[in-house]
C-alpha cells in the first residue's frame, strides 16, 4: 500500500508516493535521485548516509521515508549556497579531509550539527562527535582539522593554517 | 614537485557529485540480489524457486544449473585456480553465492531472495588449516581430478642449508609462533556493478568497482569470447571508487552473474552487495600462521632468520598476487638488517572459509613479512637484554651499502635507515621515555615503547618477473596537449581515493611546464585510457607516475625541435627551464611551452608530424623500496587491561615527494589501517565455519575515537632508478604500524615474562595475561 509523502529537501518541496517500508536513504537516492547521500552498511554503523532532518543529523538508513513526511531535510547537495561553499566543505577541501569521498557527505553533515550545538569543540569532543561515522581512508587527523577550520570560520575567527604539519 | 596543491578531485566529492557505481541509474535497469549459503560445507539437494517467482517484480532466479548451460558456472582466479560462479551441487563456505534473483527493483529482489527455498545436506567442514593437512582429512576440492589432499602449493626462498647451519651454531636463537589474523578491507563503499549489454550492437558496458579495469576487460573477453563478446565489444568503466585497498581487485561471482543475465535479457542489471555480504563473502586479507626464528650473537649481531608459514586460503586460491609469486612479496621479510642468510617456506591449504588473500592496503603479503621480522627482532633484543633501538641501529644496512642484495634475492634500491630511526627517536624523545618507563615499572605502572623499522617493496613490477594472468605489470600514460596549451592525461591505473587527478597533473606540470590546474587527468574507462594493470600494491606512482614523466619528456624533445624551428637556432643551442626553451647566452630569445604547442598545430616544421601528444608504457627496471621508522608509546590500564596509544610517531621515506599533503594523508589513513588489525579487527569463525562477526556491528573498524592523533614526518632518499625518484607510499604505514603497536604492548608487559601476543591485541587478551601473572588478583 503506497503512501504519499511531502518533504522539503534542500529548500525544495517534493511530493512522492512510496512503499511504507522504503528507507529514507533509498528514497533520497533512488526516488529523488540525490546520490550524494551514500550507503555503506546494513546495520546503521557507518554513517555514510547521514543527513539533517529538521536540523538534527540522522542516519537516513535508520529512518523510513514515510517518517520524514512533512520534515525538512538537508543533504550534501544542499550545503553550498549561491555565495559559495559551506565552511565545512571548504574545511574538508583545504585540509585534505577526504580521500575517496565516500564517507564525506555524511561526515560533513554530522559536523554541521556538531558545530551548531558546540561552536568551539575540543579535539576530543570532535572525535567523539563523529564517532558514529566511519572513514576507512583518512585516519581522521585531517577530518578533525577540517571541522576545526569550519568552526573557526563560522565563529568569524582567524583561520588556522591549512598547510600540512610535519614533525 | 614538493607542493601541497589542494586536490582537484575534491570539488565533486564535497558537493555530492561524486559518481560511484550505485549512483548509476539506467533506463529499464533490473536489480539483482544473491541467495547465500548458511552452511560452510553442504550438498545442495534442491533449489525451489517457485515461491520466489510469484513475488511481484521478480523476473527470474538464476542458479548454477542455469549457468552450466553456457559453461559459465566456473571461473578462473587470479592465481589460476578455479572458483564456482554459482554452485551446481556443493557449497564450500558460509555466505557463498547460491542463486541470483533478478527483479524490477531492489526491494522486490530482496523479497524474492527471501522466498527462494534451498535444501541443504550439511557436511562437517574443515576450518583449522592445520587439520586440513592431517592425512585423514577429507579432500575438499573433489572437483579437481586426482586431488588427494588439501595442500595447494609449497614455496621457498633463500638458502635452507646455509640457514640451518647458522642456526645450529648460533649463541642465541629466538622463536615465536605468530598468527596474522584474517581481516577484511571493509572499504566504506562495498562492491557492485551495472552490467549493460546492448543486444542490437552486441556491446557490453560494464560499470564496476574495480581497481584494474583493463585487466577485467581482457578477462571478460577470454571468458566470454565463445559467446561473441570479443574484447573490442567490451567497455569496462570504473567510476569513482569509494576505497579499494585490494578488495576491488578480484572478480566476484556477482559481477559474472550480472553480465550473464544482462547478456541474456538485453537489459542493464545492477548488483550492489550489502556490507554484511561484503564482509562475509568477499576476499579476506592475511590469515598467515608464521613460525619466526632469529639467530644471532650474544653481543647483538643478527646472523640469520628462518620463517615457516601456513597460509589458509579458504575454498580456493584467489589471492591477488603476481603469477610467479604465490606468497606475494613475503620474501622481503629479511627486513632492514644486514645479514646474509635466511630461509623462508610456506605451504597453502584449502579450508571451508571464503577465498581471498588480497592486500588490505599492503603490497602483496608484505605486512605479514614485516610483522614477523619486526616482532622477532624485538624478541631477540629482549633475549639478549639490548635496547631494541640500539639493536636496530647496530644491524641496519648502511646508507652506503645500497644497492643491497638481500638474502632472498631482492636488490634494495636505496635507503637511510639510521637517519629515519634517529629522527623518530628525537621526535618522540626516546631516551626520556625509557627513563619514564623505568620509573613507572618501579611503581607498578604499565607503559611500553614499540619500534618498527621496516622496508617495503612496491611498484610491481619489472616485466621480466611480474605478470598477472600473463599480462606484464607495466603501466601507462598518454598525454595530449591541446592547441591552447592545456592538456588531458590518461592512465592505466585507477584512483580509489589516492588523489591521482592531482598528483599526476603535478608530475606532468613539473616535466612540461604546463600548470597543474590545466592538466586534466582521466582514468578508469577502457575505451579511452591506455592499457595498464591498475592501482594496488602502491604501484601507481612507481609505474604510471613514471610513465607520465617519460611521456612528458618525449613531448619535451618534440618541443625542443619546434622551438629550434621557431627561433631559427639549432636544438643544441636551446636550454630548458620549466615552461620554456631559451637560447643559450640570449635568454630574451625564448619560446614558452604554450607557444610551442600552438605551433605544433599551426606552424610545425615541414616533415614533422603535427599535433602534440605522447604515450609511454613504463616497464620499471626494479621495484622500489620505501622504508619507515615508527615509534609507538602505550599505557596500559592495569585494572582493565585496556591499552591506550599515547603517541605514535611515523617517519616515512618514500623517496621524492610530489605532493606532501597527499602523502601525509596517505600515511594517516594507512596508519589507521595498521592500528585496526593490531588492536581491533579479526574475522572470527567457529568450528562449524560460521562467521561470528560478519557485520559492522561487531567487526570493529576504528572510529575517530580509537585512532590517535598521528605524528608524521619524513626523510627523503630518492629512488635512483625511478624517473622522478619517487617510491610510493600508500601502504607503508599499514605495513609498518602493527608491529610498532604490538612491540609497544609486549614491551609494557615484558618484565612479567611476556614475549609475544598475537594481534589483534584486545583488552581481554591483556587482562587475561595480567590475571595469569598475578597483577590482577
Ligand atoms: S548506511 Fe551505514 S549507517 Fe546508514
Ligand atoms: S574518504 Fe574514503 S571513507 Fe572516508
Amino acid at each position: 500500500m503506497k503512501k504519499e509523502i511531502t518533504v522539503t529537501i534542500n529548500g525544495e518541496t517534493r511530493t512522492a508516493t512510496v512503499e511504507p517500508r522504503m528507507l529514507l536513504a533509498h528514497f533520497i537516492r533512488e526516488q529523488l535521485r540525490l546520490t550524494g547521500t551514500h550507503i555503506g552498511c546494513d546495520t546503521s554503523n557507518c554513517g555514510a548516509c547521514t543527513i539533517l532532518v529538521n536540523g538534527k543529523s540522522i542516519k537516513s538508513c535508520t529512518m523510513l521515508a514515510i517518517q520524514a513526511d512533512g520534515k525538512e531535510i538537508i543533504t550534501v547537495e544542499g550545503l553550498a549556497t549561491v555565495d559559495g561553499l559551506h565552511p565545512i566543505q571548504e574545511g574538508f577541501h583545504l585540509n585534505h579531509g577526504l580521500h575517496c569521498g565516500y564517507c564525506t557527505p555524511g561526515m560533513m553533515l554530522r559536523a554541521v550539527e556538531l558545530l551548531a550545538g558546540n561552536p568551539n569543540p575540543s579535539e576530543e569532543e570532535i572525535r567523539w562527535g563523529i564517532s558514529g561515522n566511519l572513514c576507512r581512508c583518512t585516519g581522521y587527523n585531517n577530518i578533525v582539522k577540517a571541522i576545526q577550520y569550519a568552526g573557526a570560520k563560522m565563529r568569524g575567527e582567524e583561520l588556522p593554517s591549512t598547510e600540512p604539519q610535519f614533525v | 614537485m614538493g607542493h601541497s596543491m589542494k586536490r582537484k578531485e575534491d570539488a565533486r566529492f564535497i558537493q555530492g557529485k561524486g559518481h560511484y557505481v550505485d549512483d548509476i541509474h539506467l533506463p529499464g535497469m533490473l536489480h539483482m540480489d544473491i541467495v547465500r549459503s548458511p552452511y560452510a560445507y553442504a550438498k545442495i539437494k534442491s533449489i525451489n524457486t517457485e515461491e520466489a517467482l510469484k513475488v511481484p517484480g521478480v523476473l527470474a532466479v538464476v542458479t548454477g544449473r542455469d549457468l552450466e548451460k553456457y559453461n559459465l558456472h566456473w571461473m578462473p582466479t587470479i592465481m589460476s585456480d578455479t572458483q564456482m560462479v554459482l554452485p551446481t551441487d556443493t557449497v564450500m563456505y558460509q555466505a557463498q553465492e547460491v542463486a541470483a534473483v533478478i527483479a524490477t527493483d531492489r526491494y522486490a529482489a530482496r523479497d524474492g531472495k527471501e522466498a527462494v527455498i534451498v535444501e541443504y545436506e550439511p557436511m562437517k567442514p574443515i576450518i583449522d588449516p592445520y587439520k586440513a593437512l592431517s592425512p585423514d582429512a577429507p579432500v575438499l576440492r573433489t572437483d579437481k581430478p586426482g586431488k588427494t589432499d588439501n595442500h595447494i602449493w609449497h614455496w621457498e626462498a633463500g638458502n635452507k642449508e646455509a640457514t640451518d647451519k647458522v642456526f645450529a651454531g648460533a649463541d642465541v636463537v629466538v622463536k615465536e609462533q605468530m598468527y596474522i589474523p584474517r581481516i577484511h578491507v571493509a572499504s566504506i563503499e562495498t562492491c557492485g556493478c551495472v552490467a549493460d549489454y546492448d543486444k542490437v550492437n552486441n556491446h557490453l558496458t560494464m560499470y564496476m568497482t574495480t581497481q584494474a579495469p583493463h585487466a577485467i576487460r581482457t578477462v571478460i573477453a577470454l571468458v566470454a569470447g565463445h559467446v561473441g563478446l570479443t574484447e573490442e565489444k567490451i567497455r569496462v568503466v570504473s567510476p569513482d571508487i569509494g576505497g579499494g585497498f585490494g578488495g576491488k581487485v578480484p572478480v566476484y561471482p556477482g559481477y559474472v552473474v550480472a553480465i550473464a543475465v544482462s547478456f541474456l535479457v538485453g537489459k542493464p542489471v545492477k548488483w550492489v552487495e550489502d556490507r554484511s555480504e561484503n564482509l562475509q563473502a568477499d576476499s579476506f586479507a592475511r590469515d598467515y600462521h608464521i613460525t619466526a626464528e632469529m639467530a644471532g650473537t650474544r653481543e647483538g649481531k643478527i646472523l640469520a632468520t628462518r620463517f615457516k608459514v601456513l597460509a589458509d586460503h579458504g575454498y580456493t586460491d584467489a589471492s591477488a598476487n603476481p603469477s610467479k609469486f604465490p606468497t606475494g612479496l613475503f620474501s622481503i621479510g629479511t627486513g632492514s638488517y644486514n645479514y646474509g642468510t635466511a630461509f623462508m617456506e610456506a605451504d597453502a591449504v584449502y579450508t571451508n572459509k571464503p577465498p581471498g588473500g588480497v592486500a588490505y592496503r599492503c603490497s602483496f603479503r608484505v605486512t605479514e613479512a614485516v610483522h614477523a621480522v619486526e616482532r622477532i627482532t624485538d624478541r631477540f633484543a629482549l633475549e639478549i637484554g639490548k635496547d631494541p633501538a640500539q639493536l636496530r641501529m647496530e644491524n641496519f644496512i648502511k646508507k652506503e651499502e645500497f644497492p643491497w642484495k638481500s638474502p632472498t634475492g631482492w636488490e634494495y634500491d636505496s635507503g637511510d635507515y639510521h637517519a629515519g630511526l634517529r629522527k623518530a627517536m628525537d621526535v618522540v624523545g626516546y631516551e626520556a621515555l625509557r627513563r619514564e618507563q623505568a620509573e613507572k615499572r618501579q611503581r607498578g605502572e604499565l607503559m611500553g615503547i614499540g619500534i618498527s623499522t621496516f622496508t617495503e617493496i612496491v611498484g610491481a613490477g619489472p616485466s621480466k618477473d611480474f605478470d598477472i594472468l600473463g599480462i606484464k605489470m607495466f603501466d601507462s600514460a598518454e598525454i595530449r596537449v591541446h592547441p591552447t596549451g592545456k592538456a588531458i592525461a590518461r592512465f592505466g591505473t585507477k584512483s580509489q581515493g589516492q588523489g591521482h587527478e592531482t598528483t599526476y597533473a603535478q608530475i606532468v606540470a613539473e616535466e612540461l611546464g604546463i600548470p597543474a590546474e590545466h592538466v586534466q587527468v582521466e582514468e578508469g574507462d577502457t575505451d579511452t585510457a591506455p592499457y595498464g594493470l591498475g592501482t594496488y600494491a602502491s604501484r601507481s606512482t612507481p609505474t604510471a607516475g613514471a610513465a607520465a614523466a617519460v611521456a612528458a619528456r618525449k613531448l619535451r624533445d618534440k618541443a625542443r625541435k619546434i622551438a629550434a624551428h621557431l627561433l631559427e637556432v639549432s636544438e643544441e643551442d636551446l636550454e630548458w627551464e620549466p615552461g620554456k626553451f631559451t637560447v643559450k647566452g640570449a635568454p630574451e630569445k625564448a619560446k614558452t611551452i604554450q607557444e610551442i604547442v600552438f605551433a605544433a598545430y599551426t606552424n610545425h616544421p615541414q616533415g614533422m608530424e603535427a599535433g602534440f601528444e605522447a604515450t609511454h608504457y613504463y616497464d620499471p627496471p626494479n621495484l622500489t623500496f620505501p622504508s619507515g621508522a615508527y615509534i609507538c608509546v602505550v599505557d596500559i590500564d592495569k585494572e582493565t587491561g585496556e591499552p591506550k596509544i599515547r603517541r605514535f610517531v611515523a617517519i616515512d621515506d618514500c623517496g621524492n615527494i610530489i605532493n606532501p599533503m597527499i602523502v601525509q594523508g596517505q600515511v594517516h589513513g594507512g596508519l589507521t589501517q595498521g592500528l585496526a588489525p593490531a588492536m581491533y579487527e579479526q574475522l572470527i569463525y567457529d568450528e562449524d565455519g560460521n562467521i561470528l562477526n560478519g557485520t559492522f556491528m561487531d567487526y570493529l573498524v576504528p572510529t575517530a575515537v580509537e585512532s590517535p592523533s598521528w605524528e608524521t614526518g619524513h626523510t627523503v632518499t630518492p629512488s635512483p632508478h625511478h624517473p622522478i625518484g619517487a617510491k610510493g607510499v600508500g601502504e607503508s604505514p599499514t605495513v609498518g604500524a602493527p608491529p610498532a603497536i604490538a612491540n609497544a604492548i609486549v614491551d609494557a608487559l615484558s618484565h612479567l615474562g611476556v614475549t609475544h601476543i598475537d594481534i589483534p591485541i584486545t583488552p581481554i587478551k591483556i587482562w587475561k595475561i595480567l590475571k595469569q601473572k598475578g597483577v590482577i588478583q
